[in-house]
């Protein structure tokens, strides 16, 4: 497990958390380079299918992160993603999944500290958990077994 | 209309880069008017870009400014002159003649690519004024991360080189040649039709407050201070600690009204607005902040929160977030003998003294003008009041003494932000009144590029540009290998590598390498889309390529800066990210964007002032404009007001206004009238009215909401049951006609709060108090004998209205202020009155016999939802409009083309409805000017025959883009409304609809990518 790099997949919404990101280069401040960025305009257009199709692909970690509560660009975008994040961890432990591979942040444009901090927690923890199951490695995951 | 010059120019300058300055010239630069935005420093962006946090939504103050300060910088009909000072103003309204001064900034913005290696170089650390001097910067710096421009400047008075003649390593390391020391100040003058002040306002200086020892003691410090604090950009990275010993505070209080309502320490007898509400806010947030529990106190006088929900927001911090308000004003700060902490010592309203101990005091200082706005004054003959804040009539809130130059934000008094922005907006809408008739002669309109035909871009041939970004990129991700890389990519027909893909020569070559090598998808593999995207979409545009076609890597901000440790990994992960972007712009197809027209007239509902000035600020920009009145007269409330907070009689401004709108050839009034159903949407609205009986259908791009608001009929306080009991404007009317109950009167009362600032009603109608102490004056003035007395729980007389509080007392007015739960006691007694209240100062009921009563009672509004549900806009849970944004679009709505003014927005006095009509004509206009509605781009789209016409992104739309076609059981987008949010895309369970330039199909490609290494 010692050589265990975490692939991580992070959705980041166009205004707040992909601006943070931003942030966190423009102060230097520096993480783990195991994470790969999707932009959306919004965390509300993360559907369950972009983030199951993550981890069928392979990816040992999901990170979506928006704007703060009351923040969002679009007025209430990011409530849709709480509401999907929850359902999906649910989701994800059904599948047997550890449902901490996936994880919700609200990333400010000032927050820069904070992206670069969420992503080495992040992929700390991930490689604590190990490699993701593959669903296709293992279908009886799917069933709950 | 003032007088005006023959010769009008189409430009206005707009002096000062804060929020108000750069909300001035948006909508200006949306009208048709080239802007000329002079700013002092080396970036836009003013007291607020410093800002932790913003009242009362908890907003981050950058987060909301960044997207103004960028489409600013960007926007082709401004220019921000940076490090510029306006020395003369000659000339008249319409026709101004400005001589400024550019102080040199060392640094040629056109080449600095704000890389940052000048400061990294520099050997010099200065105080870091950004941060309030809290922290350090160097002698070459950026003002702020964020900052607009983003270009570095040298600081010539800490320079080596200029001080010792020698160093210059920042001209050394630059990688683009960019430092400049032959730079000098430059003089030059520009001509403007308009000029519209926005200097903003000077945080009070409290060393001169000897008992507070702020000059002594390091954990005094100021609201501006504990801002940086909180903040995560500020000196301590956002972690709330003492600077003194780095130490978590336990207990924090604040100071109210330091450099305000004092005539003793200073001179600043008015009332600063805003301080109450951000001591609120440091005491909320730093309880959030604190990782123990936090004891956070604030010393207050009366809290002043009559904002919109500012009330609802002092409640919660005092019941559901634990802060503690005492109502005492604090004598002096000593140390705790030992320590750093601080010892208050303060009378509480019984008048026991005190002594309590804090780890840390933050002063709540107040805004005053500062020296060099007032001198800009007195060189640009504008006069100020004695508060030294520019002099407007209540009746033209933004208009100073000299015609054609306008003002908003601080410098025309103490304010919060929300009303800094409708002033901004008021200020440019005067402008565009002036010089209606020469609008777009300034601007120039570039020609729409020819599209490439379809069939050319039908199989992707893609160009791959990666940069160095000087060193930036380069000395951490090997570039030529990721070049390599992308050459093996699928569709990839060109790669090329630059020091610097965003300078002009480059932007030429990826110009000729699109011709010569016929490619029709662009990836630049650079730096972030959120500040390069549009240059480069400009560049492709310009060889007919369609703007979507285009997409950025981020190997900079997201790699190169961020993985400095590792060369290797980085430049596998630029590697990923080449390969994602160019799998996803494989799939980009062309976006159209369809151009809509636009009606351009105006449809203004309401005819009080707000409704009144709305509709002649359109009119006066050249818009038709129907005006719609439910009464059989124009002129709502006002006709019932005396006078303005300050004595300016309101009749003869009224007369004045309706007589004006009543012969404008652009306005058609429509008295008698309601609305009975409304269709379409921005740009194209149809309205049917009921005239006075008769159905009437108005075509209209754009609607005003200005439908006023009604006084609260009290149920309480024996209301109705006595012919000697007023409401305020029924006083007002008695005391205009002289009325025996008030010349006879020998004792009067008011009660203020009056179905305000109760649990049926939590907030504060902000009019209240100003009113009810004028009427109190009044009664004083007609018989100086009388005993006038007023009942409150906290005196709210904002701004310059303390005056009148003041002279109010200095007139014998007595003042005997109550809780809610001990609310005086009034009872009929025969022919009088008496009301039992009790004093907390004497600590004893106090009896009053009284002539005359006077409810201050709420403003509330009536019959509204059916207005709100026929143009899809929201009511707040008391009944009022709720705003897109409460900070920064207070007049405009979620849903384009919906503007709202006046009373039905929240209570406020005539001045502010009055600004903020003007700020609605404003808004309104830059949809008016515009040839057409560009709709599409980034917009959702539902493939109808995946459809089921569940109507699950129906619902979560905010935007009601989103409408049921009944007849065909499927969902539909309107691209007009769409903002592109992609909510609904993820919502329906079949992904019928898909956010264009964001496909389901790209994501999952991009994912695809990701993980396929």
């Amino acid at each position: 497990m010692k050589d265990f790099e975490p692939r991580i997949i992070a959705f980041l919404c166009n205004w707040c958390s992909y601006a943070g990101a931003d942030l966190a280069g423009v102060s230097r401040f520096q993480y783990p380079p195991n994470i790969r960025v999707i932009r959306v305009m919004c965390s509300g257009s993360v559907s369950p299918h972009h983030v199951l199709h993550a981890f069928q692909r392979g990816a040992d970690g999901v990170l979506v992160a928006g704007c703060h509560i009351g923040d969002c660009h679009y007025l209430k975008g990011n409530y849709m993603t709480v509401k999907r994040v929850k359902f999906l961890e649910g989701l994800l432990q059904f599948a047997g999944y550890d449902s901490a591979r996936l994880r919700l942040e609200w990333i400010s444009a000032a927050e820069g500290i904070k992206f670069a901090e969420v992503v080495r927690d992040f992929t700390e923890k991930i490689k604590q958990l190990g490699p993701a199951p593959s669903f296709e490695a293992v279908p009886e995951r799917a069933l709950g077994a | 209309m003032t007088k005006a010059s023959q010769n009008l120019l189409g430009s206005a300058m707009v002096v000062g880069g804060g929020i108000a300055g750069v909300q001035a010239a948006l909508d200006l630069a949306d009208t048709g008017y080239f802007v000329y935005m002079v700013e002092k420093s080396e970036a836009i962006g003013g007291v607020m870009s410093a800002l932790d946090k913003t009242f009362p939504t908890n907003d981050c103050s950058m987060c909301i400014l960044s997207p103004k300060l960028v489409e600013c910088g960007r926007h082709p009909n401004i220019e921000i002159l940076t490090l510029t000072d306006v020395l003369e103003v000659a000339g008249e309204a319409g026709n101004f003649q400005v001589n400024l001064r550019q102080r040199a900034r060392y640094v040629d913005m056109s080449k600095c690519i704000a890389c940052g290696v000048c400061a990294e170089k520099c050997p010099r650390k200065v105080p870091n004024a950004y941060n309030e001097g809290l922290s350090q910067r160097k002698a070459a710096y950026v003002k702020y991360p964020q900052a607009v421009p983003l270009k570095y400047a040298i600081d010539k008075d800490h320079c080596i080189y200029f001080e010792k003649g020698k160093c210059r390593a920042c001209e050394k390391f630059c990688p683009a040649g960019a430092i400049n020391f032959e730079d000098r100040d430059m003089l030059f003058q520009l001509n403007v039709g308009s000029i519209i002040l926005a200097p903003g306002f000077k945080p009070f200086d409290p060393k001169i407050f000897d008992t507070y020892n702020y000059a002594h003691y390091p954990n005094v410090i100021t609201s501006m201070e504990f801002e940086r604090i909180l903040s995560p950009s500020g000196p301590s990275g956002g972690d709330l600690v003492r600077l003194s010993d780095s130490k978590a505070p336990e207990r924090i209080a604040w100071l109210q009204c330091v450099g305000s309502r004092d005539m003793n320490h200073c001179d600043n007898s008015y009332c600063s607005a805003v301080c109450c509400m951000y001591a609120i806010k440091e005491a909320v947030i730093a309880k959030e902040h604190s990782h123990h529990p936090l004891d956070a106190t604030i010393f207050y006088m009366d809290m002043r929160t009559s904002g919109k929900d500012f009330e609802k927001y002092y409640n919660r911090a005092k019941e559901e977030q634990g802060v503690r308000f005492v109502r005492s004003r604090v004598h002096s700060i000593e140390k705790a003998p030992g320590t750093e902490n601080l010892l208050l010592r303060y009378t509480d309203e019984s008048g026991s003294l005190l002594q309590e101990e804090y780890d840390l005091v933050v002063l709540s200082v107040g805004l005053e003008t500062s020296p060099e706005v007032l001198e800009l004054a007195r060189r640009m003959d504008i006069q100020v009041n004695d508060g030294k804040f520019a002099a407007t009539s209540p009746f033209a809130p933004v208009s100073t003494s000299r015609p054609g130059i306008f003002v908003c934000g601080a410098f025309q008094g103490p304010k919060d932000i929300p009303q800094s922005v409708m002033e901004a907006s008021a200020a440019a809408a005067e402008t565009a009144m002036l010089l209606s008739t020469v609008r777009g002669s300034a601007i120039s309109k570039p020609e729409p590029p020819q599209e490439m035909d379809p069939g050319e871009v039908a199989s992707p041939r893609i160009g791959v540009f990666v940069c160095h970004c000087g060193i930036n990129i380069g000395s951490v991700v090997d570039v030529p290998a990721v070049k390599e890389y992308a050459r093996t990519l699928p569709h990839v027909a060109y790669v090329e590598e630059s020091l610097f893909t965003c300078s002009q020569d480059t932007q030429n070559r990826m110009k000729d390498a699109i011709r010569e090598n016929s490619l029709n998808r662009i990836v630049v593999a650079s730096c972030s889309p959120r500040t390069h995207e549009p240059l480069f979409q400009q560049t492709i545009q310009e060889t007919g390529l369609n703007k979507y076609l285009f997409e950025l890597a981020n190997i900079r901000d997201q790699d190169s800066w961020v993985h400095h440790d590792f060369p290797e990994a980085a430049t596998e992960k630029a590697k990923d990210l080449v390969r994602m972007a160019v799998a996803k712009v494989a799939l980009q197809q062309p976006l159209e964007e369809v151009r809509l027209p636009i009606t351009q007239s105006g449809l203004v509902i309401g005819g009080g002032v707000a409704g009144m000035e709305a509709a002649l600020a359109l009119a006066e920009q050249g818009y038709p404009v129907t005006l719609v009145e439910k009464k059989d007269v124009l002129g709502g409330h006002g006709r019932k007001l005396l006078t303005a907070w300050n004595g300016d009689p309101i009749a003869p401004y009224l007369d004045s206004l309706i007589q004006k709108v009543e012969s404008h050839p652009k306005i058609s009034i429509r008295t008698k009238s309601t609305l009975n159903e409304v269709t379409g949407f921005v740009g194209n609205f149809k309205t049917t009215l009921d005239v006075d009986g008769r159905s009437e259908t108005v075509e209209h791009g754009v609607t005003i909401l200005a439908v006023g608001a009604h006084s609260y009929k009290p149920s309480e306080y024996q209301y109705g049951k006595s012919d000697r009991i007023f409401l305020n404007l029924d006083m007002d009317r008695a005391i205009a006609e002289r009325q025996d109950a008030v010349v006879k009167a020998q004792s009067a009362v008011f009660i203020q709060c009056v179905g305000s600032r109760e649990p049926d009603r939590p907030y504060c109608s902000r009019v209240c108090c100003s009113h009810s102490i004028e009427n109190a004056i009044r009664i004083k003035e007609i018989n100086p004998e009388a005993d006038v007395y007023v009942l409150y729980r906290d005196i709210r007389t904002y701004g310059l209205r303390e005056n009148i509080y003041r002279e109010a007392r200095e007139k014998g007015i007595l003042f005997i202020r109550f809780d809610l739960e001990r609310k005086p006691q009034v009872e009929l007694e025969g022919n009088s009155l008496r009301i039992t209240v009790f004093d907390p100062i004497l600590q004893q009921n106090v009896v009053l016999r009284l002539d005359i009563l006077t409810l201050a009672s709420a403003m509330e509004t009536r019959d509204v939802e059916p207005l709100a549900k026929m143009f899809k806009v929201p009511l707040n849970p008391e009944g009022f409009f709720l705003e897109a944004h409460m900070k920064l679009r207070p007049v405009d709505f979620a849903t384009e083309g919906v503007y709202v003014a006046g009373l039905a927005h929240w209570p406020k006095p005539t001045e502010e409805c009055i600004a903020q009509a003007k700020a609605a004509a404003s808004r309104a206009a830059t949809v008016l000017t515009r040839d057409f509605i560009a709709a599409g781009g980034v917009a959702a789209f539902i493939q109808k025959d995946q459809c089921i016409g569940c109507r699950a992104c129906l619902e979560c739309c905010p935007f009601g883009a989103i409408s049921y076609l009944e007849q065909e059981a499927k969902c539909e987008v309107n691209q007009a409304l769409c903002k592109g949010c992609g909510t609904c895309a993820a919502t329906c369970p079949s992904e019928a609809v898909s956010l264009l330039g964001f496909s389901h199909l790209q994501l999952y490609r991009q994912i695809d990518e990701a993980l396929s290494a």
